[in-house]
């Protein structure tokens, strides 16, 4: 009896928890299916609306900005293409970074380490500015190698995986090297299927980053061609509804993401086998 | 020149240890080699010189007439089983074993053949699918000696492979180990702290000390004749008895008995070794033993007890015979059958 009012309580303390959660989210839901004046003059909604298709078919086809040369199906492809660059590139650069300073035992490969670590404490913000002089200078602005170069370069990545190949036994390698496996083999061959789990976890993560970033893709793309999803958020015209459902999809993608791969997701994060 | 053939070889290491002293040594082809020795002496440290996992910081390795001293593992065509195995956790037993040859890019059909002819000999065709972590202690030590058998290398090396088996396993893999030795009759050097193992697989027995081959020879020629305190005190189980004695003018004086007409000029303290199997009961005897512990193995027993000041003195008898804690039994010597070892050098002094 007293389990049963301790797992009632609980369960109860977990559904406010949801409903806290959901609530807003269903609220937007359901006013973005009503028209702008219904919103204007009676608030917020909790039920839906007959507007779903006209409100979502006129954001997605919308041209927007002030030069009215953007769609929100155009932010869609560029946040898809920008996230997806950020995630593969970071992820190859963090898995070779992370190979070099655990298999070359170089002197320095700690004091390396750490000096990559650091930069997880310095915010991005910090060094745009110059990161951008040198995308200037280099004619990249307005491009998605632009967008997707200069943060696509992750220490959090590079830990995961230092630490993951830490755990590798010796004897792998040493194995490994008497079938024949020179310094490439070894990791095409091995470490990289081995990280595999984590390799899928850090698409997921380093794909969200790139997702949500803002002020560097405000920076760096001056044509209304490149805008994201994100930057569109605020640049975004029109009716309130249109907002509402603009903000809705942009949540769309990464909550995808993380549904299809969360088992790995989860696997590669704590992995211990 | 033999098969296998070190000259002089050293390791020290950069943090000033010296693992391994100059030491020479060779293999001829076929030949199954032991290594045996206690942990940290250096006999893993000489196996992984040889696999090239070790830089030689002195000497020369020469294997099959070819100078290996910077040879690459990779290239030096040596296949090694290791104590954990090392079996790659993300392929299949198939792959663990086809690895090696598609790095040397030999063609599909031979690989399918030589993969299937190894798991055939170890009995592990049902499993070539199934991955490692899905086999037995015994099944992945087979895929690991599959992993070395199908390259058909020059050379095998084991480095302890029995030692995380159970008891009962460890002898089964040790018979297939030898059995599949001499069927294949690839050079093998064998790593192992466990001088049984090493008795019954070697061909020829290097026991390792501190970096130092204290003898090399058939493991019957070790047990018979060790050169040394430490190999008659390692090789043999039970252990050698040792007492402290004086040798004078031919004459062995222990504490309560004297054996005259040693074959020995040497004067001086010394240290007699005794195997518990070289005793004997008979009346008059030289040694009189007070049975503290009888360890009953069925063909034989283990009869411990105390002679004079001297504790834990072993006494193997024959399983028929009871022998009660509190007797006094009277031991002979069989002729011939003791050592005599310098105390302070720790050579062995006598002629047997």
């Amino acid at each position: 009896m007293t389990r049963l009012i301790t797992s009632g309580f609980s369960h109860f303390i977990l559904f406010i928890g949801i409903l806290i959660m959901i609530v807003p989210v269903w609220m937007i839901f359901a006013s973005s299916t009503h028209t702008g004046l219904t919103i204007n003059t009676h608030g917020l909604q909790m039920f839906l609306g007959d507007s779903f298709y006209e409100n979502y078919m006129r954001v997605l086809l919308y041209q927007g900005g002030f030069f009215k040369e953007i769609t929100a199906l155009k932010m869609f492809l560029n946040s898809f293409i920008m996230a997806t660059g950020v995630a593969i590139l970071s992820v190859i650069t963090s898995l070779m970074a992370a190979y070099a300073l655990v298999y070359y035992r170089t002197k320095y490969a700690t004091l390396l380490f750490w000096i990559i670590f650091v930069t997880i404490l310095v915010p991005l913000e910090l060094r745009i500015f110059p990161t951008y002089s040198v995308m200037a200078e280099l004619n990249l602005v307005n491009s998605y190698f632009g967008l997707i170069v200069p943060i696509s370069a992750s220490a959090i990545a590079t830990l995961f995986f230092r630490q993951f190949y830490k755990t590798v036994p010796d004897e792998l390698l040493e194995s490994a090297k008497l079938d024949g496996a020179n310094t490439w083999r070894f990791f095409v061959d091995f470490l990289v299927p081995l990280s595999k789990t984590m390799i899928v976890a850090m698409l997921i993560f380093m794909f969200v980053f790139g997702y949500n970033q803002y002020l560097w893709p405000l920076l760096v793309t001056s044509s209304e061609q490149y805008w994201t999803v994100v930057m569109g958020l605020k640049m975004m015209s029109g009716s309130i509804v249109h907002r509402f459902a603009f903000v809705l999809m942009s949540m769309v993608p990464p909550i995808l993401i993380i549904i299809v791969l969360q088992k790995h997701f989860i696997k590669g994060v704590f992995q211990d086998k | 020149m033999s098969f296998l053939d070190l000259k002089n070889v050293t390791k020290i290491y950069p943090n000033g240890t010296k693992a391994v002293h100059e030491t020479s040594l060779s293999v001829d082809e076929g030949e199954f080699m032991v290594f045996v020795g206690p942990s940290g002496c250096g006999k893993s440290t000489l196996l992984r010189m040889v696999a090239g996992l070790e830089d030689i910081t002195e000497g020369d390795i020469n294997l099959d007439g070819q100078l290996i001293n910077e040879v690459d593992p990779s290239e030096r065509d040596i296949a090694m089983v290791f104590q954990n195995y090392a079996l790659y956790p993300h392929m299949n037993v198939y792959n663990n074993l086809a690895y090696g040859l598609k790095n040397r890019g030999i063609d599909k059909e031979t690989i399918e053949q030589k993969v299937n002819d190894a798991a055939k000999l170890l009995q592990i065709s049902d499993f070539l699918q199934r991955k490692p972590s899905m086999l037995s202690g015994g099944q992945r030590q087979r895929v690991a000696m599959g992993r070395a058998i199908v390259r058909n290398p020059k050379i095998f090396l084991f480095d302890e492979p029995l030692s995380n088996l159970d008891a009962k396993l460890r002898i089964q893999m040790r018979l297939e180990i030898k059995k599949l030795q001499q069927k294949v009759g690839v050079t093998s050097i064998f790593v192992t702290h466990d001088q049984v193992e090493a008795m019954t697989l070697a061909d020829r027995l290097a026991v390792i000390n501190n970096g130092i081959i204290e003898q090399l020879g058939t493991p019957i020629e070790i047990y018979n004749n060790p050169e040394s305190l430490f190999v008659a005190g390692f090789i043999g189980s039970p252990q050698m008895n040792f007492l402290d004695a004086n040798l004078n003018n031919k004459t062995l004086s222990a504490e309560n008995f004297e054996i005259k007409n040693i074959d020995s000029d040497y004067n001086g303290e010394v240290t007699l070794g005794i195997r518990p199997e070289h005793l004997i009961e008979s009346e008059n005897g030289l040694i009189n033993l007070k049975v503290e512990l009888v360890e009953q193995l069925g063909s034989d027993n283990l009869v411990y007890g105390q002679i004079k000041n001297i504790k834990d003195f072993c006494y193997r008898s024959p399983g028929n015979q009871t022998i009660k804690k509190g007797d006094t039994l009277s031991l002979n010597i069989e002729e011939n059958k003791y050592y005599i070892f310098d105390k302070n050098t720790g050579k062995r002094v006598n002629q047997i």
